[in-house]
């Protein structure tokens, strides 16, 4: 996993709630290879026409946020499916970190384990946040994840929480399953008391 | 003080506690399908093997053909390559596998429950938000993405932390007519699109205990729609009796020795949860959803909201955004709205139940507009012609097909083409979601039936007396 330490980068506002991963991520191209890449596919039918051509009305295929590496949405932000391609889809595209007031359970832990930082902020934070980036198309945010910061365009400083161990995977871009395996002994003897208990379940 | 349902699967399945709240918990059964491609490459190029392979069962769903179950009826290489790489997959690790052709193949959500795979008490992790639908049976059922599903895959466990708990009571005496799927509806209006957010929803109360299983399948189905974690119903004696017999239930001796187990679960009398609210079933009545989003469901004797009538610039932003993507005008009856093809199915309303709801409707006519019907599993559909319910569909010109998650996500070529409406007992109503343009109503299999006799949105009991 890509590890995420500072990101200082164009933000771009995405001024809609629930925005669900069937948006971000279409169904029909959840089967691609990962090695192939995820960008292409990102927000797919609102972001391009039938024929392949951009939609100009689209946020992000206009000048100051083709280069965004951040973006400020609203509430439930990656709602419905499990997808972990919409997070992938994100991160190809260039995004290293969503700002939202609430996500999608799944998405957000989907985020962490694919180097995408999700920060949680208060609603009226992101609702002034994204009037200041439409009213300066193009400033920067920054995010400071071992300091657990976010820099607004205006210089404001707001602090966002963040589990430790979560934290530790994504600054050190840490396989999390290593970790896990660090535990095996635990895990065994834990594996010996459940069958034990629960002898009716290993039938398969 | 007592615990919940949930407070006790957690702590019978915690295997450590980490230095920053969250726990690592054991994964007594991790079920998986044909999207699970994704995890098992990630296992092979991390060098890793499953762990726990007898823990472990998988069926292909979500690409597959719901025309023929041969392999060739898949036309799609890249869906037809994942198909097989489940069947390879399966076999080199040694996991239990009803493939395409065998009769316990379906929806993993309903292969499940129906196989006894699912049991009272488990942790049970799918790489499929649906996977809550598990709860139903008291196990805590939640979805996770490819990288979780390797990493259950490699270390049958999961770092998860604690929820907090929510419980939805359900009072009252529900109208004729009204299904599961209209008190889900119901509750996921009320609560809002992420209202359950870092919660474990449990259902109570004197209506989800008169439920078949088969109905609290399709409450806990849906209960991501509400944002929540997982969605759970404490076991009882219907319970029970649900899984008594079942292929994978336990037998003779075990099974009582299950039963004295799974009797300690239901949350105790003196259990606090953190948020309590209650719903009134004798107010509810048949429901549609108009948006797109699963929360913006409504009695079907209303009208289309109007976005006038919304105090807060956002909300009414989105609703303005939603009419416009679905073609409604403000005001209109939902009623008036006609609906271009009907979709029955899905891991929420495709069991044996949810047909015969749709087939009492059915035969009370034909069919104004073209009408796709995809058991869950092929069980459900082999039991279905079993009982004549495919001659009464075919007679009411509704297509009859082989099972998997087809129109309700439409991976498979069963799609609802740009601009056209649908009226569908799936789960979500989503921009895109049933194919690009798509306009989707959700609703329950006997409300979907009777848009299809009418060809538009219909309350089912003007139609049945």
């Amino acid at each position: 996993m890509k590890a995420f330490v500072v990101e200082d980068g164009v933000a771009v506002p995405f001024d809609q709630a629930d925005v669900d991963t069937d948006q971000i991520l279409p169904a029909r191209y959840l089967r691609r290879p990962r090695q192939g890449g995820y960008g292409q596919f990102l927000f797919r039918d609102v972001r391009f026409n039938d024929d392949d051509s951009e939609r100009p009305d689209f946020i992000l295929n206009q000048a100051p946020y083709r280069s965004a590496s951040i973006m400020v949405a609203d509430r439930n932000f990656g709602c419905g499916s499990s997808r972990e391609q919409a997070p992938w889809g994100l991160v190809d595209h260039g995004i290293r970190c969503v700002i939202a007031a609430d996500f999608g359970d799944i998405f957000y832990l989907n985020s962490l384990k694919t180097g995408l930082l999700p920060v949680q902020l208060d609603i009226a934070v992101c609702v002034r946040m994204r009037e200041q980036l439409h009213a300066q198309p193009g400033a920067h945010v920054r995010v400071d994840l071992p300091a657990q910061t976010v820099t607004g365009p205006d210089g404001q400083v707001y602090a966002f929480k963040m589990d430790a161990f979560r934290k530790k995977c994504l600054v050190e871009g840490l396989d999390e399953i290593g970790v896990t395996l660090q535990h095996d002994a635990a895990l065994k003897s834990f594996e010996v008391q459940y069958r034990q208990a629960h002898p009716w379940l290993f039938n398969l | 003080m007592g615990l919940t349902l949930y407070e006790k699967i957690w702590h019978a399945h915690k295997v450590l506690d980490g230095d920053d709240g969250q726990s690592l918990l054991h994964v007594a059964r991790h079920l998986v399908h044909d999207g699970s491609v994704h995890a098992f490459q990630f296992l092979k190029e991390k060098g890793l093997s499953v762990r726990r392979s007898d823990q472990v069962a998988a069926t292909p769903d979500h690409g597959i053909s719901t025309h023929s179950h041969v392999m060739a009826a898949i036309t799609d290489p890249e869906q037809r390559r994942v198909v097989e790489r489940l069947v390879e997959n399966t076999q080199a690790h040694g996991i239990l596998h009803f493939p395409l052709g065998d009769p316990r193949q379906g929806i993993v959500h309903v292969v499940g429950p129906e196989q006894g795979l699912t049991q009272p008490g488990m942790v049970l992790v799918c790489g499929d938000s649906h996977t809550s639908t598990h709860g139903a049976l008291g196990a805590l059922a939640f979805g996770a993405g490819a990288s979780e599903i390797t990493h259950v895959l490699a270390t049958q466990s999961t770092w998860q932390r604690r929820s907090k708990t929510l419980r939805v009571r359900v009072e009252g005496e529900r109208g004729a007519h009204v299904s599961a799927k209209d008190v889900i509806l119901a509750i996921i209006a009320k609560l809002g699109s992420n209202g359950a957010a870092g919660h474990v929803i449990e259902y109570a109360g004197s209506v989800i205990r008169a439920m078949s299983i088969e109905e609290r399948l399709t409450v806990c189905n849906m209960s991501i729609e509400a944002g929540a974690r997982a969605g759970m119903v404490a076991p009882d004696d219907t319970t029970f009796a649900y899984l008594q017999g079942r292929a994978y239930a336990p037998k003779g001796a075990m099974w009582e020795q299950a039963l004295d187990h799974w009797r300690t679960l239901p949350s105790d009398l003196d259990a606090r949860f953190d948020v309590d609210i209650q719903l009134d079933a004798s107010a509810l009545a048949p429901m549609v959803t108009w948006g797109n989003s699963p929360q913006d469901g409504l009695p079907i004797t209303a009208c289309v909201p109007n976005p006038q009538d919304e105090p807060d610039s956002e909300k009414r932003a989105g609703m303005e955004r939603s009419l416009a993507y679905m073609g409604l005008q403000a005001g209109m009856a939902l009623q008036d709205i006609a609906v271009d093809q009907v979709f029955i199915g899905s891991c929420t309303n495709g069991r044996i139940e949810d047909l015969r709801a749709a087939a009492a409707v059915a035969r009370l006519g034909q069919a104004k507009v073209p009408v796709l019907v995809s058991p869950g599993s092929t069980r459900v559909k082999l039991e279905a012609e079993r009982e004549g319910l495919d001659q009464i569909f075919k007679q009411a010109g509704f297509e009859w097909r082989e099972s998997g998650c087809s129109m309700c996500v439409g991976m498979n070529g069963d799609l609802v083409a740009s601009g056209k409406r649908c009226a569908s007992t799936s789960n979500r109503n989503f921009v895109g979601r049933q194919g690009p343009g798509s306009r989707t109503h959700l609703m329950g299999p006997a409300m979907a039936a009777a848009a299809a006799l009418t060809g538009r949105l219909t309350d089912v009991r003007s139609l049945v007396k």
